[in-house]
Protein backbone atom coordinates (compact mmCIF):
# COMPACT_ATOMS: atom_id res chain seq x y z
CA UNK A 1 0.00 0.00 0.00
CA UNK A 2 2.70 2.77 0.93
CA UNK A 3 4.46 2.00 -2.49
CA UNK A 4 1.07 2.77 -4.04
CA UNK A 5 0.61 5.63 -2.49
CA UNK A 6 4.09 6.43 -2.97
CA UNK A 7 3.67 6.31 -6.86
CA UNK A 8 0.43 8.19 -6.54
CA UNK A 9 2.15 11.04 -5.28
CA UNK A 10 4.95 10.74 -7.26
CA UNK A 11 2.64 10.89 -10.17
CA UNK A 12 0.74 13.82 -9.08
CA UNK A 13 4.22 16.04 -8.43
CA UNK A 14 5.66 14.90 -12.46
CA UNK A 15 1.69 15.70 -13.03
CA UNK A 16 2.19 19.42 -11.51
CA UNK A 17 5.81 19.80 -12.85
CA UNK A 18 4.67 19.11 -16.24
CA UNK A 19 1.88 21.66 -15.94
CA UNK A 20 4.55 24.57 -14.32
CA UNK A 21 6.80 23.82 -16.79
CA UNK A 22 4.52 24.24 -19.74
CA UNK A 23 2.84 27.07 -18.17
CA UNK A 24 6.80 28.83 -18.69
CA UNK A 25 7.38 27.63 -21.88
CA UNK A 26 3.81 28.19 -23.04
CA UNK A 27 3.82 31.97 -21.70
CA UNK A 28 7.73 32.34 -23.18
CA UNK A 29 6.06 31.02 -26.48
CA UNK A 30 2.83 33.34 -26.96
CA UNK A 31 5.07 36.49 -26.16
CA UNK A 32 7.46 35.47 -28.70
CA UNK A 33 4.83 34.71 -31.06
CA UNK A 34 3.28 38.06 -30.10
CA UNK A 35 6.06 39.67 -30.32
CA UNK A 36 7.14 38.39 -33.84
CA UNK A 37 3.96 38.60 -35.31
CA UNK A 38 4.58 42.30 -34.34
CA UNK A 39 7.82 42.63 -35.87
CA UNK A 40 9.34 42.90 -32.58
CA UNK A 41 12.00 40.73 -30.84
CA UNK A 42 9.40 39.65 -27.67
CA UNK A 43 10.93 39.22 -24.21
CA UNK A 44 15.07 39.93 -25.27
CA UNK A 45 16.74 40.69 -22.29
CA UNK A 46 16.50 38.50 -18.85
CA UNK A 47 18.83 35.29 -19.67
CA UNK A 48 20.28 34.97 -23.49
CA UNK A 49 16.90 35.62 -25.89
CA UNK A 50 14.71 36.15 -22.86
CA UNK A 51 14.50 32.67 -21.80
CA UNK A 52 14.35 33.49 -18.04
CA UNK A 53 11.92 36.53 -18.57
CA UNK A 54 8.87 33.82 -17.76
CA UNK A 55 10.98 32.52 -14.71
CA UNK A 56 11.78 36.00 -13.41
CA UNK A 57 7.50 36.74 -14.11
CA UNK A 58 6.70 34.03 -11.95
CA UNK A 59 8.93 34.45 -9.08
CA UNK A 60 7.55 38.13 -9.41
CA UNK A 61 4.00 36.44 -9.37
CA UNK A 62 4.29 34.62 -6.35
CA UNK A 63 6.07 37.67 -4.11
CA UNK A 64 3.03 39.66 -4.61
CA UNK A 65 0.43 40.31 -1.61
CA UNK A 66 -2.99 38.38 -1.95
CA UNK A 67 -5.22 40.88 -1.28
CA UNK A 68 -9.00 40.38 -0.63
CA UNK A 69 -11.56 43.19 -1.85
CA UNK A 70 -13.59 44.57 1.11
CA UNK A 71 -16.78 43.20 0.57
CA UNK A 72 -15.99 39.98 -1.45
CA UNK A 73 -16.84 36.78 0.20
CA UNK A 74 -13.55 35.57 1.49
CA UNK A 75 -14.34 31.61 1.35
CA UNK A 76 -15.49 31.71 -2.21
CA UNK A 77 -12.77 34.48 -3.72
CA UNK A 78 -10.42 32.02 -2.66
CA UNK A 79 -11.88 28.38 -3.43
CA UNK A 80 -12.46 29.50 -7.21
CA UNK A 81 -8.94 29.59 -8.53
CA UNK A 82 -8.48 26.10 -6.55
CA UNK A 83 -11.60 25.47 -8.25
CA UNK A 84 -10.34 26.24 -11.57
CA UNK A 85 -6.95 24.42 -11.66
CA UNK A 86 -7.95 21.25 -9.40
CA UNK A 87 -9.59 19.35 -12.35
CA UNK A 88 -6.77 19.95 -14.50
CA UNK A 89 -5.18 16.91 -12.30
CA UNK A 90 -8.38 14.59 -13.54
CA UNK A 91 -7.80 16.00 -17.22
CA UNK A 92 -4.45 14.79 -17.91
CA UNK A 93 -5.77 11.20 -16.59
CA UNK A 94 -6.85 9.52 -19.94
CA UNK A 95 -4.71 11.29 -22.68
CA UNK A 96 -2.39 8.78 -24.17
CA UNK A 97 0.59 10.15 -24.52
CA UNK A 98 2.39 7.49 -26.12
CA UNK A 99 1.45 3.84 -26.63
CA UNK A 100 2.67 3.25 -23.17
CA UNK A 101 2.23 6.02 -21.32
CA UNK A 102 -1.40 6.81 -20.07
CA UNK A 103 -1.69 7.17 -16.33
CA UNK A 104 -4.79 5.64 -16.63
CA UNK A 105 -6.26 3.87 -19.30
CA UNK A 106 -10.44 4.57 -19.10
CA UNK A 107 -13.22 3.07 -20.89
CA UNK A 108 -14.85 6.37 -20.11
CA UNK A 109 -11.71 8.65 -20.74
CA UNK A 110 -13.06 10.81 -23.12
CA UNK A 111 -16.14 11.52 -20.99
CA UNK A 112 -13.96 12.15 -17.93
CA UNK A 113 -12.20 14.95 -19.61
CA UNK A 114 -15.50 16.48 -21.01
CA UNK A 115 -17.26 16.23 -17.62
CA UNK A 116 -14.20 17.70 -15.34
CA UNK A 117 -13.66 20.35 -18.15
CA UNK A 118 -16.83 22.05 -17.44
CA UNK A 119 -15.65 22.77 -13.36
CA UNK A 120 -13.27 25.46 -15.15
CA UNK A 121 -17.09 27.54 -15.64
CA UNK A 122 -17.84 27.12 -11.91
CA UNK A 123 -14.74 28.69 -10.95
CA UNK A 124 -14.69 31.45 -12.99
CA UNK A 125 -18.72 31.95 -12.15
CA UNK A 126 -17.31 32.02 -8.33
CA UNK A 127 -14.66 34.30 -8.67
CA UNK A 128 -16.75 36.69 -11.21
CA UNK A 129 -19.23 36.83 -8.05
CA UNK A 130 -17.26 36.68 -4.90
CA UNK A 131 -15.45 39.27 -6.40
CA UNK A 132 -18.19 42.08 -5.22
CA UNK A 133 -17.06 43.86 -8.56
CA UNK A 134 -19.29 45.11 -11.55
CA UNK A 135 -16.57 43.87 -14.40
CA UNK A 136 -15.92 40.61 -12.87
CA UNK A 137 -19.70 39.58 -12.35
CA UNK A 138 -20.10 40.70 -16.12
CA UNK A 139 -16.66 38.33 -17.08
CA UNK A 140 -18.42 35.63 -15.04
CA UNK A 141 -21.81 35.80 -17.02
CA UNK A 142 -20.34 36.52 -20.26
CA UNK A 143 -18.32 33.03 -18.99
CA UNK A 144 -20.88 30.44 -18.01
CA UNK A 145 -22.99 31.85 -21.63
CA UNK A 146 -20.15 31.05 -23.60
CA UNK A 147 -19.78 27.94 -22.55
CA UNK A 148 -23.29 26.81 -21.94
CA UNK A 149 -23.39 27.69 -25.94
CA UNK A 150 -19.94 26.30 -26.87
CA UNK A 151 -19.93 23.02 -25.00
CA UNK A 152 -23.25 21.55 -27.17
CA UNK A 153 -21.48 21.88 -30.61
CA UNK A 154 -18.02 20.54 -29.29
CA UNK A 155 -19.78 17.58 -27.69
CA UNK A 156 -21.51 17.02 -30.60
CA UNK A 157 -18.51 16.75 -32.69
CA UNK A 158 -16.46 14.56 -30.30
CA UNK A 159 -19.20 12.14 -30.62
CA UNK A 160 -18.64 11.93 -34.07
CA UNK A 161 -15.76 10.36 -33.74
CA UNK A 162 -17.01 8.20 -30.79
CA UNK A 163 -19.64 6.69 -33.03
CA UNK A 164 -16.99 5.83 -35.39
CA UNK A 165 -14.79 3.94 -33.15
CA UNK A 166 -17.78 2.72 -31.42
CA UNK A 167 -15.61 3.83 -28.30
CA UNK A 168 -15.05 6.45 -25.52
CA UNK A 169 -11.49 5.20 -24.65
CA UNK A 170 -8.48 7.76 -26.21
CA UNK A 171 -6.21 5.03 -26.72
CA UNK A 172 -8.64 3.12 -28.82
CA UNK A 173 -9.17 6.17 -30.74
CA UNK A 174 -5.49 6.61 -31.32
CA UNK A 175 -4.77 2.89 -32.66
CA UNK A 176 -7.39 2.97 -34.94
CA UNK A 177 -5.48 6.24 -37.18
CA UNK A 178 -3.03 5.40 -39.48
CA UNK A 179 1.19 6.79 -39.28
CA UNK A 180 0.55 8.86 -42.18
CA UNK A 181 -1.32 12.07 -42.12
CA UNK A 182 -4.31 10.84 -44.78
CA UNK A 183 -4.91 8.03 -42.34
CA UNK A 184 -5.85 10.64 -39.33
CA UNK A 185 -9.19 11.52 -38.68
CA UNK A 186 -9.06 15.10 -39.48
CA UNK A 187 -9.11 13.61 -43.31
CA UNK A 188 -11.98 11.83 -42.62
CA UNK A 189 -14.23 14.20 -40.14
CA UNK A 190 -12.86 17.60 -41.30
CA UNK A 191 -16.23 19.35 -40.18
CA UNK A 192 -15.93 18.07 -36.86
CA UNK A 193 -12.19 18.90 -36.23
CA UNK A 194 -13.08 22.36 -37.32
CA UNK A 195 -15.99 22.65 -34.74
CA UNK A 196 -13.97 20.91 -32.02
CA UNK A 197 -10.97 23.98 -32.42
CA UNK A 198 -13.31 26.70 -32.73
CA UNK A 199 -15.11 25.26 -29.77
CA UNK A 200 -11.84 24.68 -27.62
CA UNK A 201 -11.00 28.19 -28.85
CA UNK A 202 -14.22 29.24 -26.31
CA UNK A 203 -14.08 27.19 -23.80
CA UNK A 204 -10.61 27.76 -22.92
CA UNK A 205 -11.41 31.60 -23.28
CA UNK A 206 -8.61 31.99 -25.50
CA UNK A 207 -8.69 35.30 -28.17
CA UNK A 208 -11.20 35.54 -30.17
CA UNK A 209 -13.28 34.54 -27.48
CA UNK A 210 -12.21 35.90 -24.56
CA UNK A 211 -14.60 37.67 -23.46
CA UNK A 212 -15.04 36.14 -19.93
CA UNK A 213 -11.64 38.52 -19.57
CA UNK A 214 -11.70 41.22 -21.77
CA UNK A 215 -9.37 43.32 -20.33
CA UNK A 216 -9.95 46.33 -22.62
CA UNK A 217 -13.53 46.42 -21.67
CA UNK A 218 -13.74 44.56 -18.62
CA UNK A 219 -10.17 45.51 -16.93
CA UNK A 220 -9.33 42.22 -16.95
CA UNK A 221 -13.34 40.18 -16.13
CA UNK A 222 -13.71 37.69 -13.74
CA UNK A 223 -10.31 37.94 -12.39
CA UNK A 224 -10.07 41.79 -11.84
CA UNK A 225 -9.99 41.37 -8.38
CA UNK A 226 -7.26 38.80 -8.40
CA UNK A 227 -3.34 39.41 -7.10
CA UNK A 228 -0.50 37.89 -7.32
CA UNK A 229 -0.47 34.03 -7.40
CA UNK A 230 -5.02 33.90 -6.90
CA UNK A 231 -4.37 35.43 -10.81
CA UNK A 232 -1.56 33.00 -11.45
CA UNK A 233 -3.58 29.81 -10.58
CA UNK A 234 -6.27 31.14 -13.25
CA UNK A 235 -3.05 31.66 -15.31
CA UNK A 236 -1.39 28.32 -14.92
CA UNK A 237 -4.98 26.38 -15.34
CA UNK A 238 -6.08 28.33 -18.53
CA UNK A 239 -2.54 27.17 -19.92
CA UNK A 240 -2.92 24.15 -18.82
CA UNK A 241 -6.44 23.82 -20.38
CA UNK A 242 -5.74 24.81 -23.35
CA UNK A 243 -2.72 21.93 -23.45
CA UNK A 244 -5.58 19.27 -22.52
CA UNK A 245 -7.97 20.69 -25.48
CA UNK A 246 -5.25 20.29 -27.90
CA UNK A 247 -3.94 17.12 -26.82
CA UNK A 248 -8.12 15.82 -27.29
CA UNK A 249 -7.69 16.89 -30.35
CA UNK A 250 -4.44 15.58 -31.33
CA UNK A 251 -6.27 12.14 -29.86
CA UNK A 252 -9.18 12.63 -31.63
CA UNK A 253 -7.74 13.96 -35.40
CA UNK A 254 -4.15 14.10 -35.90
CA UNK A 255 -3.62 10.54 -35.13
CA UNK A 256 -2.22 10.74 -31.51
CA UNK A 257 1.06 9.21 -31.11
CA UNK A 258 1.35 8.28 -34.62
CA UNK A 259 3.63 9.36 -36.97
CA UNK A 260 5.50 8.43 -40.14
CA UNK A 261 8.57 7.17 -38.31
CA UNK A 262 8.83 5.90 -34.68
CA UNK A 263 5.83 6.83 -33.09
CA UNK A 264 6.20 7.33 -29.78
CA UNK A 265 5.37 10.75 -27.27
CA UNK A 266 7.55 12.87 -29.04
CA UNK A 267 5.03 13.31 -32.23
CA UNK A 268 1.72 13.53 -29.31
CA UNK A 269 4.13 16.58 -28.27
CA UNK A 270 5.28 17.88 -31.41
CA UNK A 271 1.04 17.69 -32.49
CA UNK A 272 0.26 19.43 -29.59
CA UNK A 273 2.58 22.50 -29.98
CA UNK A 274 1.90 22.59 -33.42
CA UNK A 275 -1.92 23.32 -32.03
CA UNK A 276 -0.92 25.62 -29.04
CA UNK A 277 0.72 27.38 -31.99
CA UNK A 278 -2.18 27.94 -34.32
CA UNK A 279 -4.32 29.13 -31.62
CA UNK A 280 -1.59 31.55 -30.33
CA UNK A 281 -1.35 32.71 -33.96
CA UNK A 282 -5.04 32.97 -34.09
CA UNK A 283 -5.11 35.30 -30.79
CA UNK A 284 -2.42 37.39 -32.81
CA UNK A 285 -4.58 38.07 -35.82
CA UNK A 286 -8.30 37.95 -34.88
CA UNK A 287 -10.19 40.81 -32.97
CA UNK A 288 -12.20 39.80 -30.87
CA UNK A 289 -16.00 39.06 -30.99
CA UNK A 290 -18.65 40.98 -29.80
CA UNK A 291 -20.91 39.24 -27.33
CA UNK A 292 -23.86 38.70 -29.97
CA UNK A 293 -21.78 37.32 -32.82
CA UNK A 294 -20.17 34.61 -30.26
CA UNK A 295 -23.80 33.46 -29.68
CA UNK A 296 -24.68 33.68 -33.48
CA UNK A 297 -21.88 31.99 -34.53
CA UNK A 298 -22.66 29.00 -31.88
CA UNK A 299 -25.89 28.71 -31.89
CA UNK A 300 -27.03 29.66 -35.62
CA UNK A 301 -23.58 27.82 -37.21
CA UNK A 302 -22.06 25.48 -35.22
CA UNK A 303 -24.93 23.23 -33.73
CA UNK A 304 -26.74 22.82 -36.76
CA UNK A 305 -23.30 21.87 -38.65
CA UNK A 306 -22.02 19.98 -35.79
CA UNK A 307 -25.70 17.97 -36.07
CA UNK A 308 -25.75 17.47 -39.36
CA UNK A 309 -21.80 16.24 -39.62
CA UNK A 310 -23.24 13.89 -36.45
CA UNK A 311 -26.16 12.83 -38.67
CA UNK A 312 -24.40 12.02 -41.98
CA UNK A 313 -21.62 10.04 -39.90
CA UNK A 314 -24.09 7.89 -38.04
CA UNK A 315 -25.79 7.07 -41.47
CA UNK A 316 -22.10 6.38 -42.80
CA UNK A 317 -21.45 4.39 -40.20
CA UNK A 318 -24.55 2.20 -40.47
CA UNK A 319 -24.28 1.73 -44.24
CA UNK B 1 -32.80 32.73 -51.16
CA UNK B 2 -31.72 34.50 -48.14
CA UNK B 3 -30.49 31.80 -47.14
CA UNK B 4 -28.14 31.38 -49.95
CA UNK B 5 -27.23 34.45 -49.06
CA UNK B 6 -26.74 34.13 -45.81
CA UNK B 7 -23.86 30.66 -46.88
CA UNK B 8 -22.31 33.49 -49.10
CA UNK B 9 -21.70 35.74 -46.82
CA UNK B 10 -20.29 33.22 -44.45
CA UNK B 11 -18.37 31.77 -46.82
CA UNK B 12 -16.95 35.22 -47.71
CA UNK B 13 -16.46 35.77 -43.66
CA UNK B 14 -14.36 32.64 -43.49
CA UNK B 15 -12.14 33.45 -46.79
CA UNK B 16 -11.71 36.54 -44.85
CA UNK B 17 -10.05 34.65 -41.70
CA UNK B 18 -7.51 32.89 -44.52
CA UNK B 19 -5.94 36.30 -45.24
CA UNK B 20 -6.07 37.64 -42.35
CA UNK B 21 -3.70 34.64 -41.17
CA UNK B 22 -1.98 35.17 -44.39
CA UNK B 23 -0.88 38.92 -43.04
CA UNK B 24 0.17 37.92 -39.70
CA UNK B 25 2.44 35.02 -40.62
CA UNK B 26 4.03 36.96 -43.50
CA UNK B 27 4.95 39.18 -40.76
CA UNK B 28 6.22 36.66 -38.54
CA UNK B 29 8.73 35.67 -41.07
CA UNK B 30 9.52 38.97 -42.01
CA UNK B 31 12.99 40.84 -40.41
CA UNK B 32 11.94 42.38 -37.11
CA UNK B 33 12.08 46.22 -37.43
CA UNK B 34 12.76 47.45 -34.03
CA UNK B 35 15.81 48.60 -33.13
CA UNK B 36 17.80 46.52 -30.35
CA UNK B 37 19.38 49.79 -28.64
CA UNK B 38 21.42 50.75 -27.50
CA UNK B 39 23.34 47.26 -28.96
CA UNK B 40 22.33 49.24 -32.36
CA UNK B 41 21.18 52.32 -33.63
CA UNK B 42 18.81 53.98 -35.86
CA UNK B 43 19.71 54.39 -39.55
CA UNK B 44 19.52 57.28 -41.24
CA UNK B 45 16.16 56.91 -43.69
CA UNK B 46 14.07 55.84 -40.38
CA UNK B 47 15.46 58.60 -38.15
CA UNK B 48 14.50 61.44 -41.41
CA UNK B 49 10.26 60.31 -40.20
CA UNK B 50 11.06 61.06 -36.82
CA UNK B 51 8.61 63.63 -35.62
CA UNK B 52 10.62 64.57 -31.87
CA UNK B 53 10.53 67.60 -29.86
CA UNK B 54 10.42 71.26 -31.55
CA UNK B 55 13.37 73.35 -33.08
CA UNK B 56 14.72 76.68 -35.25
CA UNK B 57 15.63 77.02 -38.17
CA UNK B 58 18.63 78.74 -39.26
CA UNK B 59 18.87 81.29 -42.09
CA UNK B 60 20.07 79.62 -45.46
CA UNK B 61 23.04 82.48 -45.82
CA UNK B 62 23.15 82.68 -41.38
CA UNK B 63 22.66 79.14 -40.18
CA UNK B 64 23.41 79.99 -36.86
CA UNK B 65 20.90 83.12 -36.78
CA UNK B 66 17.24 81.83 -36.82
CA UNK B 67 14.25 82.81 -39.30
CA UNK B 68 12.02 83.70 -36.25
CA UNK B 69 10.88 87.24 -36.20
CA UNK B 70 9.93 87.00 -32.72
CA UNK B 71 6.02 87.58 -32.86
CA UNK B 72 5.38 85.55 -30.53
CA UNK B 73 2.44 83.58 -32.34
CA UNK B 74 3.57 80.22 -31.61
CA UNK B 75 4.24 80.97 -27.81
CA UNK B 76 0.29 82.69 -28.46
CA UNK B 77 -0.62 79.41 -30.08
CA UNK B 78 1.19 76.89 -27.81
CA UNK B 79 -1.86 75.26 -25.79
CA UNK B 80 0.84 73.80 -23.28
CA UNK B 81 2.56 77.38 -22.86
CA UNK B 82 5.94 75.51 -23.51
CA UNK B 83 7.59 78.12 -25.65
CA UNK B 84 8.98 81.25 -24.32
CA UNK B 85 10.02 84.05 -26.87
CA UNK B 86 11.74 86.83 -25.65
CA UNK B 87 12.28 89.82 -28.28
CA UNK B 88 15.35 92.27 -28.63
CA UNK B 89 14.56 95.76 -27.90
CA UNK B 90 16.19 98.35 -29.59
CA UNK B 91 19.74 99.84 -28.73
CA UNK B 92 20.31 102.45 -26.26
CA UNK B 93 21.57 105.44 -28.84
CA UNK B 94 24.69 106.52 -27.70
CA UNK B 95 25.28 110.22 -26.28
CA UNK B 96 26.44 111.68 -29.35
CA UNK B 97 23.56 110.04 -31.57
CA UNK B 98 20.99 111.21 -28.90
CA UNK B 99 22.49 114.84 -29.32
CA UNK B 100 22.42 114.43 -33.09
CA UNK B 101 18.64 112.90 -32.67
CA UNK B 102 17.76 115.65 -30.96
CA UNK B 103 19.10 118.25 -33.06
CA UNK B 104 17.34 116.79 -36.02
CA UNK B 105 14.19 116.93 -34.43
CA UNK B 106 14.67 120.77 -33.41
CA UNK B 107 15.32 121.17 -37.19
CA UNK B 108 11.88 119.32 -37.66
CA UNK B 109 13.63 116.79 -39.85
CA UNK B 110 12.18 113.74 -39.18
CA UNK B 111 14.34 111.67 -37.20
CA UNK B 112 14.68 107.51 -37.59
CA UNK B 113 15.44 105.85 -34.18
CA UNK B 114 17.35 102.76 -34.32
CA UNK B 115 14.80 99.82 -34.85
CA UNK B 116 15.11 96.08 -32.59
CA UNK B 117 16.57 93.20 -34.69
CA UNK B 118 13.99 91.18 -35.53
CA UNK B 119 15.76 87.63 -34.10
CA UNK B 120 14.95 87.17 -30.61
CA UNK B 121 16.78 87.55 -27.44
CA UNK B 122 15.93 84.60 -25.73
CA UNK B 123 13.52 81.58 -27.54
CA UNK B 124 12.95 78.42 -24.80
CA UNK B 125 11.09 75.51 -24.73
CA UNK B 126 9.78 72.87 -21.71
CA UNK B 127 9.87 69.41 -23.82
CA UNK B 128 7.84 68.24 -20.92
CA UNK B 129 5.20 70.31 -20.97
CA UNK B 130 5.01 69.57 -24.85
CA UNK B 131 2.08 67.40 -26.99
CA UNK B 132 4.06 67.84 -29.65
CA UNK B 133 0.87 68.83 -31.52
CA UNK B 134 2.71 70.86 -33.97
CA UNK B 135 0.49 73.99 -34.00
CA UNK B 136 3.65 76.07 -33.45
CA UNK B 137 5.19 74.69 -36.50
CA UNK B 138 2.12 75.20 -38.36
CA UNK B 139 1.28 79.00 -36.93
CA UNK B 140 5.20 80.18 -37.78
CA UNK B 141 4.63 83.04 -40.67
CA UNK B 142 8.58 83.11 -41.00
CA UNK B 143 8.77 78.89 -41.04
CA UNK B 144 11.12 78.89 -38.42
CA UNK B 145 9.91 76.03 -36.15
CA UNK B 146 10.17 72.61 -37.80
CA UNK B 147 10.15 69.45 -35.65
CA UNK B 148 13.94 67.59 -34.63
CA UNK B 149 14.56 64.00 -35.26
CA UNK B 150 16.32 63.50 -32.00
CA UNK B 151 15.21 60.09 -30.58
CA UNK B 152 17.86 59.21 -28.15
CA UNK B 153 16.32 61.44 -25.12
CA UNK B 154 16.62 60.35 -21.26
CA UNK B 155 16.98 62.65 -18.18
CA UNK B 156 16.45 62.05 -14.91
CA UNK B 157 15.14 65.86 -13.85
CA UNK B 158 12.60 67.74 -15.98
CA UNK B 159 15.27 70.39 -15.96
CA UNK B 160 16.94 67.81 -18.37
CA UNK B 161 14.11 68.44 -20.68
CA UNK B 162 13.93 72.58 -21.27
CA UNK B 163 16.31 73.44 -23.85
CA UNK B 164 17.59 76.79 -25.15
CA UNK B 165 16.93 76.69 -28.74
CA UNK B 166 18.98 79.28 -29.71
CA UNK B 167 21.63 78.00 -28.24
CA UNK B 168 20.86 74.44 -29.64
CA UNK B 169 20.39 76.30 -33.23
CA UNK B 170 23.85 77.59 -32.49
CA UNK B 171 25.68 74.45 -31.57
CA UNK B 172 24.15 72.84 -34.69
CA UNK B 173 25.74 75.14 -36.76
CA UNK B 174 28.95 74.86 -35.74
CA UNK B 175 28.76 71.04 -36.30
CA UNK B 176 26.69 71.68 -39.82
CA UNK B 177 29.67 72.59 -42.33
CA UNK B 178 27.35 72.25 -44.93
CA UNK B 179 23.62 72.32 -45.93
CA UNK B 180 22.60 69.24 -44.45
CA UNK B 181 19.67 69.83 -42.26
CA UNK B 182 20.27 66.84 -39.73
CA UNK B 183 20.52 68.18 -36.35
CA UNK B 184 23.19 67.43 -34.66
CA UNK B 185 23.02 65.04 -31.23
CA UNK B 186 24.22 66.57 -28.60
CA UNK B 187 24.83 64.90 -25.05
CA UNK B 188 23.37 65.95 -21.93
CA UNK B 189 26.78 66.95 -20.39
CA UNK B 190 26.86 69.62 -22.92
CA UNK B 191 26.59 72.77 -21.53
CA UNK B 192 24.51 73.94 -24.90
CA UNK B 193 21.85 71.47 -24.31
CA UNK B 194 21.39 72.10 -20.69
CA UNK B 195 20.75 76.10 -20.35
CA UNK B 196 20.47 78.04 -17.09
CA UNK B 197 16.80 79.41 -17.79
CA UNK B 198 16.35 81.03 -14.69
CA UNK B 199 18.77 83.75 -15.72
CA UNK B 200 17.46 84.03 -19.00
CA UNK B 201 15.66 87.34 -18.90
CA UNK B 202 16.17 88.38 -15.74
CA UNK B 203 20.01 89.46 -16.76
CA UNK B 204 19.08 91.14 -19.53
CA UNK B 205 17.27 94.05 -18.51
CA UNK B 206 16.75 95.49 -23.04
CA UNK B 207 14.40 92.49 -23.66
CA UNK B 208 10.33 92.29 -23.28
CA UNK B 209 9.41 89.17 -22.83
CA UNK B 210 6.06 87.47 -24.63
CA UNK B 211 4.18 84.47 -23.12
CA UNK B 212 1.14 83.09 -23.38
Amino acid sequence: MPLELFTIFLALALLAGFVGLNGLVLVYLERKVAGHIQRRPGPFEVGPHGLLQPLADALKLVGKQLITPRGADKWLFWTAPIISFAPVFVLFLPIPFGPFLTAMELDLGLLLILAFAGINVLALCLAGWSSENKWSLLGAARAVAQSVAYEIPLLLAVLAIAFQYGSLNLSTIVSGQGAWPWQWNIMVQPVAFFIYFVCALAETNRAPFDLPEAESELTAGFHTEYSGMGFGIFFLAEYANMIVVCAVATALFLGGWNGPAAPGVWWFLAKVYLLLLVMMWFRWTYPRVRFDQLLNLSWKWLLPLALINLVVTLVLVKL
Amino acid sequence: MTMIREFGKALQGLWSLAIGLGVTFRAFVRPQVTVHYPRATVDDANLRTYHGHVELTGKDDAPEIPKCISCGMCAMNCPSACLTVVKQKAPKPTPEQKKAMEEAEARGEKVKKPSAPKNPASFTYDFSLCSLCGTCVESCPADSLRFSNEIYQAGFDRKDFQFDLLARLRSQAEGLSGASPKPVHKTDDDPDNRPDLKTDSKTDPKTEKVEK
